[in-house]
Protein backbone atom coordinates (compact mmCIF):
# COMPACT_ATOMS: atom_id res chain seq x y z
CA UNK A 1 0.00 0.00 0.00
CA UNK A 2 1.10 3.38 -0.89
CA UNK A 3 2.38 5.73 2.17
CA UNK A 4 -0.55 8.42 2.99
CA UNK A 5 0.36 11.50 3.35
CA UNK A 6 -0.43 12.54 7.16
CA UNK A 7 -3.01 15.40 7.00
CA UNK A 8 -2.15 18.54 8.69
CA UNK A 9 -4.06 18.70 11.71
CA UNK A 10 -4.98 22.11 13.62
CA UNK A 11 -6.96 23.24 16.38
CA UNK A 12 -10.38 23.66 13.89
CA UNK A 13 -10.20 20.31 12.35
CA UNK A 14 -8.40 18.46 15.59
CA UNK A 15 -11.63 16.65 16.88
CA UNK A 16 -12.73 15.00 13.57
CA UNK A 17 -8.95 13.57 13.06
CA UNK A 18 -9.08 12.50 16.94
CA UNK A 19 -12.53 10.78 16.72
CA UNK A 20 -10.97 9.26 13.17
CA UNK A 21 -8.11 7.59 15.68
CA UNK A 22 -10.90 6.11 17.32
CA UNK A 23 -12.58 4.61 14.40
CA UNK A 24 -15.13 7.53 14.32
CA UNK A 25 -16.14 9.45 10.88
CA UNK A 26 -17.65 12.95 12.02
CA UNK A 27 -19.64 15.17 9.64
CA UNK A 28 -19.95 19.03 10.56
CA UNK A 29 -24.09 19.95 11.45
CA UNK A 30 -25.13 23.31 11.25
CA UNK A 31 -28.13 24.14 14.06
CA UNK A 32 -28.94 27.30 12.04
CA UNK A 33 -29.81 25.81 8.68
CA UNK A 34 -29.41 22.03 9.77
CA UNK A 35 -27.49 21.49 7.19
CA UNK A 36 -24.43 18.89 6.78
CA UNK A 37 -21.12 19.82 4.97
CA UNK A 38 -18.02 18.87 4.14
CA UNK A 39 -15.00 19.78 4.56
CA UNK A 40 -15.64 20.73 8.27
CA UNK A 41 -15.79 24.38 8.88
CA UNK A 42 -16.37 26.30 12.49
CA UNK A 43 -17.93 28.50 10.25
CA UNK A 44 -21.38 27.52 7.74
CA UNK A 45 -20.39 27.57 4.79
CA UNK A 46 -24.28 27.56 3.63
CA UNK A 47 -25.61 30.29 6.20
CA UNK A 48 -22.54 31.41 7.62
CA UNK A 49 -24.01 30.89 11.24
CA UNK A 50 -20.90 29.62 13.64
CA UNK A 51 -23.85 27.36 15.54
CA UNK A 52 -21.65 24.07 14.07
CA UNK A 53 -21.36 21.20 15.66
CA UNK A 54 -19.82 17.74 14.96
CA UNK A 55 -22.59 14.74 14.22
CA UNK A 56 -21.03 10.98 13.84
CA UNK A 57 -22.17 9.64 10.62
CA UNK A 58 -22.89 6.65 9.46
CA UNK A 59 -20.37 5.87 7.60
CA UNK A 60 -21.78 4.89 4.34
CA UNK A 61 -22.17 6.02 1.46
CA UNK A 62 -22.16 5.82 -2.41
CA UNK A 63 -19.33 6.17 -5.14
CA UNK A 64 -20.38 9.80 -6.59
CA UNK A 65 -16.64 9.51 -9.14
CA UNK A 66 -13.66 7.81 -9.17
CA UNK A 67 -10.47 7.05 -11.41
CA UNK A 68 -8.03 4.87 -10.79
CA UNK A 69 -3.93 6.71 -11.02
CA UNK A 70 -2.35 4.22 -13.17
CA UNK A 71 0.88 6.23 -14.23
CA UNK A 72 3.47 8.15 -12.43
CA UNK A 73 2.82 6.49 -9.12
CA UNK A 74 4.64 3.43 -7.46
CA UNK A 75 1.34 1.37 -7.52
CA UNK A 76 -2.38 2.75 -8.56
CA UNK A 77 -4.77 3.90 -6.09
CA UNK A 78 -8.58 4.83 -6.45
CA UNK A 79 -9.53 8.24 -5.75
CA UNK A 80 -12.73 9.36 -5.47
CA UNK A 81 -15.63 11.34 -4.04
CA UNK A 82 -18.24 9.45 -1.96
CA UNK A 83 -21.62 11.04 -1.32
CA UNK A 84 -22.17 10.22 2.27
CA UNK A 85 -26.09 9.03 3.52
CA UNK A 86 -26.26 12.47 5.13
CA UNK A 87 -25.94 14.00 1.92
CA UNK A 88 -22.62 15.67 1.22
CA UNK A 89 -20.04 14.35 -0.35
CA UNK A 90 -16.03 13.46 0.37
CA UNK A 91 -12.93 13.00 -1.27
CA UNK A 92 -11.32 9.83 -0.20
CA UNK A 93 -9.92 6.35 -1.31
CA UNK A 94 -11.59 3.48 -2.20
CA UNK A 95 -9.33 0.24 -0.76
CA UNK A 96 -9.48 -3.19 0.16
CA UNK A 97 -10.76 -4.61 -3.13
CA UNK A 98 -10.24 -4.96 -6.83
CA UNK A 99 -9.90 -1.39 -8.02
CA UNK A 100 -11.02 -1.76 -11.39
CA UNK A 101 -14.79 -3.06 -10.07
CA UNK A 102 -14.74 0.33 -8.70
CA UNK A 103 -17.58 1.97 -10.05
CA UNK A 104 -19.96 5.19 -9.52
CA UNK A 105 -23.26 4.71 -7.91
CA UNK A 106 -21.58 1.49 -5.97
CA UNK A 107 -22.58 1.33 -1.97
CA UNK A 108 -19.64 1.56 0.25
CA UNK A 109 -18.36 1.83 4.02
CA UNK A 110 -16.11 3.80 5.74
CA UNK A 111 -12.80 2.22 7.06
CA UNK A 112 -9.21 4.12 8.49
CA UNK A 113 -6.11 3.72 7.29
CA UNK A 114 -3.05 4.54 8.97
CA UNK A 115 -1.30 7.77 7.68
CA UNK A 116 2.37 7.84 7.55
CA UNK A 117 3.33 9.63 10.74
CA UNK A 118 -0.15 11.52 11.22
CA UNK A 119 -3.47 10.45 12.75
CA UNK A 120 -5.75 7.66 10.38
CA UNK A 121 -7.58 9.01 7.66
CA UNK A 122 -11.02 7.70 6.74
CA UNK A 123 -11.25 5.56 3.56
CA UNK A 124 -14.24 3.93 2.12
CA UNK A 125 -14.54 -0.15 0.83
CA UNK A 126 -17.21 -1.88 -0.81
CA UNK A 127 -20.62 -2.55 1.74
CA UNK B 1 -19.92 50.56 -15.67
CA UNK B 2 -18.20 48.25 -18.39
CA UNK B 3 -15.20 47.59 -20.08
CA UNK B 4 -17.16 47.40 -23.35
CA UNK B 5 -14.97 49.48 -25.94
CA UNK B 6 -12.37 51.52 -23.21
CA UNK B 7 -9.59 48.69 -23.98
CA UNK B 8 -8.04 46.84 -26.92
CA UNK B 9 -5.26 44.22 -26.53
CA UNK B 10 -1.96 45.89 -28.49
CA UNK B 11 0.53 43.67 -28.53
CA UNK B 12 1.37 39.76 -28.19
CA UNK B 13 3.97 37.32 -27.78
CA UNK B 14 4.20 33.59 -27.23
CA UNK B 15 8.16 32.82 -26.65
CA UNK B 16 9.01 29.78 -29.48
CA UNK B 17 10.92 28.55 -26.63
CA UNK B 18 9.35 24.70 -25.30
CA UNK B 19 12.68 23.58 -23.29
CA UNK B 20 14.76 26.08 -21.54
CA UNK B 21 16.81 24.50 -19.13
CA UNK B 22 19.49 27.66 -20.28
CA UNK B 23 17.03 30.34 -19.30
CA UNK B 24 15.76 31.50 -15.69
CA UNK B 25 12.27 32.63 -14.70
CA UNK B 26 12.54 36.02 -14.52
CA UNK B 27 14.42 36.29 -17.90
CA UNK B 28 11.50 34.07 -19.86
CA UNK B 29 8.91 36.82 -18.27
CA UNK B 30 11.65 40.02 -19.39
CA UNK B 31 11.89 38.25 -22.91
CA UNK B 32 8.03 37.67 -23.54
CA UNK B 33 7.41 41.55 -21.73
CA UNK B 34 10.26 42.64 -24.63
CA UNK B 35 8.17 40.56 -27.60
CA UNK B 36 4.49 41.87 -26.48
CA UNK B 37 6.61 45.45 -26.84
CA UNK B 38 8.15 45.52 -29.93
CA UNK B 39 4.75 43.35 -31.28
CA UNK B 40 2.82 46.69 -30.11
CA UNK B 41 5.06 48.95 -31.44
CA UNK B 42 5.10 50.53 -27.46
CA UNK B 43 8.45 51.06 -25.30
CA UNK B 44 8.93 50.06 -21.83
CA UNK B 45 8.68 54.07 -20.62
CA UNK B 46 5.04 53.54 -21.69
CA UNK B 47 3.84 50.84 -19.70
CA UNK B 48 2.34 52.28 -16.44
CA UNK B 49 0.51 48.78 -15.20
CA UNK B 50 1.88 45.51 -14.71
CA UNK B 51 0.25 42.12 -13.95
CA UNK B 52 1.48 39.15 -13.15
CA UNK B 53 0.54 35.68 -11.28
CA UNK B 54 2.09 33.07 -9.05
CA UNK B 55 4.07 32.49 -11.72
CA UNK B 56 6.00 35.77 -11.31
CA UNK B 57 8.98 34.79 -9.18
CA UNK B 58 9.15 37.10 -5.84
CA UNK B 59 6.09 38.62 -3.89
CA UNK B 60 3.27 39.15 -5.76
CA UNK B 61 4.20 41.69 -8.59
CA UNK B 62 7.35 43.14 -6.80
CA UNK B 63 10.42 41.24 -7.86
CA UNK B 64 9.33 41.38 -11.18
CA UNK B 65 8.69 44.67 -11.81
CA UNK B 66 12.35 45.28 -10.23
CA UNK B 67 14.06 42.98 -12.65
CA UNK B 68 12.66 44.54 -15.51
CA UNK B 69 12.77 48.26 -13.95
CA UNK B 70 9.40 48.83 -14.98
CA UNK B 71 7.60 52.31 -13.72
CA UNK B 72 4.32 51.83 -12.73
CA UNK B 73 1.15 53.40 -11.09
CA UNK B 74 -1.33 50.26 -10.90
CA UNK B 75 -0.57 46.36 -9.91
CA UNK B 76 -2.48 43.10 -9.64
CA UNK B 77 -1.16 39.84 -8.82
CA UNK B 78 -4.33 38.37 -9.04
CA UNK B 79 -3.63 34.40 -8.96
CA UNK B 80 -6.45 31.63 -10.24
CA UNK B 81 -3.93 29.62 -11.70
CA UNK B 82 -4.13 28.86 -15.27
CA UNK B 83 -7.19 31.55 -15.58
CA UNK B 84 -5.27 34.45 -14.18
CA UNK B 85 -3.83 35.90 -17.33
CA UNK B 86 -7.18 36.35 -18.94
CA UNK B 87 -9.03 37.79 -15.35
CA UNK B 88 -5.65 40.46 -15.18
CA UNK B 89 -6.41 41.25 -19.00
CA UNK B 90 -9.98 42.01 -17.81
CA UNK B 91 -8.81 44.03 -14.74
CA UNK B 92 -6.54 45.93 -16.80
CA UNK B 93 -9.41 47.07 -19.09
CA UNK B 94 -11.27 47.76 -15.56
CA UNK B 95 -8.26 49.97 -14.48
CA UNK B 96 -7.95 51.89 -17.67
CA UNK B 97 -11.78 52.85 -17.79
CA UNK B 98 -10.90 54.21 -14.21
CA UNK B 99 -7.99 56.06 -15.56
CA UNK B 100 -5.81 54.50 -13.21
CA UNK B 101 -3.34 53.23 -15.77
CA UNK B 102 -2.66 53.31 -20.00
CA UNK B 103 -1.07 51.05 -20.42
CA UNK B 104 -0.69 47.60 -18.72
CA UNK B 105 1.59 44.45 -19.49
CA UNK B 106 0.81 41.09 -18.64
CA UNK B 107 3.50 38.34 -18.46
CA UNK B 108 3.73 34.74 -17.84
CA UNK B 109 6.45 32.35 -17.82
CA UNK B 110 7.78 29.17 -16.43
CA UNK B 111 10.31 26.08 -16.86
CA UNK B 112 8.14 23.06 -15.65
CA UNK B 113 9.85 20.85 -18.46
CA UNK B 114 13.17 21.73 -17.33
CA UNK B 115 12.42 21.24 -13.78
CA UNK B 116 10.42 17.93 -13.90
CA UNK B 117 7.43 18.67 -13.31
CA UNK B 118 4.11 16.40 -14.31
CA UNK B 119 0.24 15.95 -14.00
CA UNK B 120 0.57 12.90 -11.44
CA UNK B 121 2.92 14.61 -9.11
CA UNK B 122 1.08 15.92 -5.64
CA UNK B 123 1.15 19.45 -5.83
CA UNK B 124 2.44 21.09 -2.82
CA UNK B 125 0.06 22.13 -0.19
CA UNK B 126 0.38 25.33 2.22
CA UNK B 127 0.32 24.77 6.15
CA UNK B 128 -2.67 26.75 6.60
CA UNK B 129 -4.72 25.11 3.73
CA UNK B 130 -8.18 24.46 5.18
CA UNK B 131 -8.91 21.65 2.40
CA UNK B 132 -5.26 20.37 2.49
CA UNK B 133 -5.91 17.40 5.39
CA UNK B 134 -9.31 16.38 3.62
CA UNK B 135 -7.50 15.94 0.49
CA UNK B 136 -3.75 15.94 0.60
CA UNK B 137 -3.97 12.49 2.45
CA UNK B 138 -5.78 10.17 -0.81
CA UNK B 139 -3.47 11.34 -3.60
CA UNK B 140 -5.02 13.97 -5.35
CA UNK B 141 -3.19 15.26 -8.35
CA UNK B 142 -4.10 17.12 -11.77
CA UNK B 143 -4.46 14.35 -13.67
CA UNK B 144 -7.16 12.46 -11.38
CA UNK B 145 -8.82 15.33 -10.41
CA UNK B 146 -9.51 15.82 -13.75
CA UNK B 147 -10.07 12.09 -14.48
CA UNK B 148 -13.01 12.54 -12.20
CA UNK B 149 -14.78 14.94 -13.50
CA UNK B 150 -14.59 12.91 -16.86
CA UNK B 151 -15.67 9.76 -15.39
CA UNK B 152 -18.99 11.90 -13.66
CA UNK B 153 -19.52 13.40 -17.11
CA UNK B 154 -19.57 9.74 -18.52
CA UNK B 155 -21.51 8.55 -15.63
CA UNK B 156 -24.18 11.65 -16.17
CA UNK B 157 -24.45 12.54 -19.85
CA UNK B 158 -23.19 8.69 -21.62
CA UNK B 159 -20.27 10.87 -23.24
CA UNK B 160 -17.12 8.64 -24.56
CA UNK B 161 -13.96 7.95 -24.75
CA UNK B 162 -14.43 8.40 -28.32
CA UNK B 163 -15.88 11.95 -28.26
CA UNK B 164 -13.19 13.02 -25.95
CA UNK B 165 -10.32 11.93 -28.02
CA UNK B 166 -11.80 13.88 -30.97
CA UNK B 167 -10.77 16.80 -28.92
CA UNK B 168 -7.18 15.82 -29.24
CA UNK B 169 -7.37 15.02 -32.67
CA UNK B 170 -8.85 18.56 -33.59
CA UNK B 171 -5.85 20.29 -31.83
CA UNK B 172 -3.53 17.87 -33.95
CA UNK B 173 -4.60 19.23 -36.93
CA UNK B 174 -4.06 22.64 -36.26
CA UNK B 175 -0.87 21.96 -34.30
CA UNK B 176 0.81 20.03 -37.65
CA UNK B 177 0.78 23.87 -39.54
CA UNK B 178 2.20 25.53 -35.41
CA UNK B 179 6.46 25.28 -36.18
CA UNK B 180 6.80 25.69 -32.15
CA UNK B 181 4.33 22.90 -31.36
CA UNK B 182 5.87 20.84 -29.54
CA UNK B 183 3.67 17.47 -30.72
CA UNK B 184 3.15 18.36 -34.64
CA UNK B 185 1.93 14.95 -35.70
CA UNK B 186 -1.48 14.32 -36.82
CA UNK B 187 -3.41 11.63 -34.24
CA UNK B 188 -6.60 9.90 -34.82
CA UNK B 189 -9.17 8.68 -32.34
CA UNK B 190 -7.85 5.39 -32.55
CA UNK B 191 -3.97 6.58 -31.40
CA UNK B 192 -5.93 8.14 -28.58
CA UNK B 193 -7.50 5.50 -27.53
CA UNK B 194 -4.51 3.70 -27.75
CA UNK B 195 -2.02 5.47 -25.82
CA UNK B 196 -1.82 4.40 -22.54
CA UNK B 197 -4.27 5.29 -19.65
CA UNK B 198 -3.20 7.74 -17.00
CA UNK B 199 -6.07 8.08 -14.82
CA UNK B 200 -9.17 6.11 -16.01
CA UNK B 201 -11.07 7.23 -18.11
CA UNK B 202 -8.42 9.75 -19.17
CA UNK B 203 -5.24 8.60 -22.16
CA UNK B 204 -2.46 10.02 -21.94
CA UNK B 205 -2.90 11.75 -25.37
CA UNK B 206 -6.27 13.30 -23.10
CA UNK B 207 -3.37 15.29 -21.26
CA UNK B 208 -1.62 18.84 -22.26
CA UNK B 209 1.89 18.75 -22.57
CA UNK B 210 4.42 19.97 -19.85
CA UNK B 211 6.60 22.35 -21.60
CA UNK B 212 8.89 25.46 -20.75
CA UNK B 213 7.98 29.03 -22.30
CA UNK B 214 5.65 32.04 -21.83
CA UNK B 215 3.83 34.61 -23.24
CA UNK B 216 2.63 38.37 -22.75
CA UNK B 217 -0.31 40.52 -23.83
CA UNK B 218 -0.32 44.51 -23.53
CA UNK B 219 -3.53 45.95 -22.85
CA UNK B 220 -4.01 49.92 -23.64
CA UNK B 221 -6.78 52.33 -23.84
CA UNK B 222 -8.56 52.06 -27.15
CA UNK B 223 -7.43 56.18 -28.20
CA UNK B 224 -3.71 54.40 -27.93
CA UNK B 225 -4.73 51.15 -29.56
CA UNK B 226 -6.03 53.42 -32.82
CA UNK B 227 -3.04 55.19 -33.05
CA UNK B 228 -0.69 52.23 -33.32
CA UNK B 229 0.18 50.48 -36.37
CA UNK B 230 -1.25 46.82 -35.32
CA UNK B 231 -4.61 45.61 -36.14
CA UNK B 232 -7.12 46.75 -33.12
CA UNK B 233 -8.19 43.92 -30.86
CA UNK B 234 -10.81 45.23 -28.91
CA UNK B 235 -12.16 43.67 -25.29
CA UNK B 236 -15.89 43.29 -25.12
CA UNK B 237 -16.91 41.49 -22.67
CA UNK B 238 -15.65 39.64 -19.47
CA UNK B 239 -16.12 37.55 -16.53
CA UNK B 240 -14.28 35.42 -13.95
CA UNK B 241 -16.23 32.66 -11.49
CA UNK B 242 -14.77 30.68 -8.87
CA UNK B 243 -16.16 27.06 -8.32
CA UNK B 244 -15.54 24.62 -5.42
CA UNK B 245 -16.98 21.83 -3.77
CA UNK B 246 -19.63 23.66 -2.09
CA UNK B 247 -19.45 22.72 1.15
CA UNK B 248 -19.82 19.29 -0.38
CA UNK B 249 -22.81 19.23 -2.06
CA UNK B 250 -20.67 18.90 -4.92
CA UNK B 251 -21.41 18.78 -8.92
CA UNK B 252 -18.34 18.50 -10.94
CA UNK B 253 -19.62 17.92 -14.45
CA UNK B 254 -20.35 21.94 -14.24
CA UNK B 255 -17.39 24.40 -14.42
CA UNK B 256 -17.21 27.91 -13.77
CA UNK B 257 -17.41 29.05 -16.86
CA UNK B 258 -21.76 28.90 -16.95
CA UNK B 259 -21.26 32.19 -14.74
CA UNK B 260 -18.03 33.60 -16.22
CA UNK B 261 -19.59 32.96 -19.46
CA UNK B 262 -22.84 34.42 -19.21
CA UNK B 263 -21.38 37.57 -17.62
CA UNK B 264 -18.93 37.90 -20.60
CA UNK B 265 -21.63 37.82 -23.17
CA UNK B 266 -24.66 39.89 -21.16
CA UNK B 267 -21.49 42.61 -21.16
CA UNK B 268 -20.35 42.07 -24.60
CA UNK B 269 -24.17 41.76 -26.01
CA UNK B 270 -23.22 39.07 -27.83
CA UNK B 271 -24.74 35.25 -28.69
CA UNK B 272 -22.33 32.18 -28.43
CA UNK B 273 -23.21 32.02 -31.86
CA UNK B 274 -21.70 34.90 -33.09
CA UNK B 275 -18.28 33.72 -32.26
CA UNK B 276 -16.35 32.87 -34.96
CA UNK B 277 -13.40 31.47 -33.23
CA UNK B 278 -12.85 30.30 -29.28
CA UNK B 279 -9.80 29.24 -27.44
CA UNK B 280 -10.96 27.38 -25.00
CA UNK B 281 -8.88 26.20 -22.40
CA UNK B 282 -7.66 22.17 -22.78
CA UNK B 283 -5.90 20.72 -19.59
CA UNK B 284 -7.43 17.77 -20.52
CA UNK B 285 -10.02 16.71 -23.21
CA UNK B 286 -12.80 16.71 -20.78
CA UNK B 287 -11.63 20.42 -19.94
CA UNK B 288 -12.68 21.51 -23.33
CA UNK B 289 -15.94 19.27 -23.23
CA UNK B 290 -17.51 20.76 -19.70
CA UNK B 291 -16.67 24.50 -21.16
CA UNK B 292 -17.97 24.54 -24.44
CA UNK B 293 -21.13 23.38 -22.87
CA UNK B 294 -21.23 25.51 -20.27
CA UNK B 295 -20.79 28.31 -22.26
CA UNK B 296 -23.62 27.59 -24.45
CA UNK B 297 -22.10 26.66 -27.26
CA UNK B 298 -24.41 23.49 -26.95
CA UNK B 299 -26.46 22.24 -24.23
CA UNK B 300 -25.34 20.72 -21.18
CA UNK B 301 -24.26 16.77 -21.74
CA UNK B 302 -24.32 17.33 -25.11
CA UNK B 303 -20.54 18.55 -25.77
CA UNK B 304 -19.34 15.19 -26.56
CA UNK B 305 -21.55 15.04 -29.57
CA UNK B 306 -20.53 18.24 -30.06
CA UNK B 307 -17.33 17.95 -30.21
CA UNK B 308 -16.98 14.80 -32.05
CA UNK B 309 -16.27 14.29 -35.69
CA UNK B 310 -14.07 17.55 -36.01
CA UNK B 311 -16.37 19.66 -35.22
CA UNK B 312 -13.44 22.15 -33.79
CA UNK B 313 -11.15 21.64 -36.94
CA UNK B 314 -10.64 25.24 -37.97
CA UNK B 315 -12.00 25.20 -41.99
CA UNK B 316 -14.50 22.27 -41.40
CA UNK B 317 -16.13 22.42 -37.99
CA UNK B 318 -18.36 25.08 -36.32
CA UNK B 319 -16.50 26.04 -33.77
CA UNK B 320 -12.65 26.16 -34.85
CA UNK B 321 -10.86 26.02 -31.74
CA UNK B 322 -7.43 26.48 -30.35
CA UNK B 323 -5.55 26.99 -33.81
CA UNK B 324 -2.03 26.69 -32.53
CA UNK B 325 -2.84 23.38 -31.11
CA UNK B 326 -3.50 24.75 -27.84
CA UNK B 327 -1.86 22.75 -24.61
CA UNK B 328 -3.08 19.62 -25.79
CA UNK B 329 -0.35 19.56 -28.47
CA UNK B 330 1.31 23.55 -28.78
CA UNK B 331 2.51 24.82 -25.22
CA UNK B 332 1.35 24.69 -21.63
CA UNK B 333 4.15 27.44 -20.23
CA UNK B 334 4.48 27.45 -16.48
CA UNK B 335 1.35 24.72 -16.68
CA UNK B 336 -1.01 27.67 -17.03
CA UNK B 337 -2.90 27.94 -20.20
CA UNK B 338 -4.32 30.73 -20.00
CA UNK B 339 -2.11 33.36 -21.81
CA UNK B 340 -1.50 31.25 -25.10
CA UNK B 341 -5.52 31.03 -24.92
CA UNK B 342 -5.50 34.89 -25.41
CA UNK B 343 -2.50 35.02 -27.71
CA UNK B 344 -3.90 33.10 -30.09
CA UNK B 345 -7.49 34.74 -30.27
CA UNK B 346 -5.61 37.74 -30.73
CA UNK B 347 -3.92 36.13 -34.05
CA UNK B 348 -7.30 35.18 -35.30
CA UNK B 349 -8.70 38.32 -34.66
CA UNK B 350 -5.62 40.06 -36.45
CA UNK B 351 -5.46 37.88 -39.19
CA UNK B 352 -2.35 36.76 -38.52
CA UNK B 353 -2.70 32.98 -37.59
CA UNK B 354 -1.52 30.34 -39.59
CA UNK B 355 -2.69 30.66 -43.02
CA UNK B 356 -3.87 26.73 -42.86
CA UNK B 357 -6.27 27.30 -39.41
CA UNK B 358 -6.79 31.04 -39.94
CA UNK B 359 -10.70 31.52 -39.74
CA UNK B 360 -12.31 33.43 -42.70
CA UNK B 361 -12.71 37.40 -41.78
CA UNK B 362 -12.63 36.39 -37.86
CA UNK B 363 -14.61 39.39 -36.52
CA UNK B 364 -14.87 38.19 -33.08
CA UNK B 365 -13.49 35.12 -30.69
CA UNK B 366 -14.24 33.96 -27.11
CA UNK B 367 -10.88 32.78 -25.11
CA UNK B 368 -11.79 30.75 -22.05
CA UNK B 369 -9.34 29.91 -18.71
CA UNK B 370 -10.04 27.70 -15.83
CA UNK B 371 -7.49 27.31 -13.31
CA UNK B 372 -6.92 25.15 -10.77
CA UNK B 373 -8.70 22.07 -10.72
CA UNK B 374 -12.25 20.92 -11.78
CA UNK B 375 -12.49 18.34 -9.79
CA UNK B 376 -11.68 20.23 -6.70
CA UNK B 377 -11.36 24.34 -6.79
CA UNK B 378 -11.38 26.23 -9.92
CA UNK B 379 -12.21 29.72 -11.32
CA UNK B 380 -13.29 30.04 -15.05
CA UNK B 381 -12.27 33.47 -16.98
CA UNK B 382 -13.87 34.76 -20.20
CA UNK B 383 -12.88 37.27 -22.19
CA UNK B 384 -14.93 38.61 -25.71
CA UNK B 385 -12.86 39.94 -28.52
CA UNK B 386 -13.50 41.61 -31.36
CA UNK B 387 -11.90 43.02 -34.44
CA UNK B 388 -12.67 46.75 -34.87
Amino acid sequence: MRKIPAPSVNPENKPYFDAASAGKLLVKFCGACEEYHHYPRSICPFCFSDRTEWRAAKGAGTVYTCSVLRRGVPEPYCIAYVTLEEGVSMLTNIVDCDLDAVKIGMKVKVVFKPSDGGPPVPMFTPA
Amino acid sequence: MSIKGKACIVGAYEHPTRKAPDKSVAQLHAEVAKGALEDAGLTRGDIDGYFCAGDAPGLGPMSMIDYMGLKVRHVDSTDTGGSSYLIHVAHAAEAIALGKCNVALVTLAGRPRSEGSSGTQPRSWGANLPDAPFEAPYGIVTANSYAMVAARHMHEYGTTSEQLAWVKVAASHHAQHNPHAMLREVVTVKEVLDSPVIADPLHRMDCCVVSDGGGAVIVARTEIAKSLKRPVVKLLGAGEAPKGQAGGKLSLTTSGAAWSGAAAFEEAGVKPADIQYASIYDSFTITVVVQIEDLGFCKKGEGGKFVADGNLISGTGKLPFNTDGGGLCNNHPANRGGMTKIIEAVRQLRGEAHPQVQVKNCGLALAQGTGGQLGARHTSATLIMERA
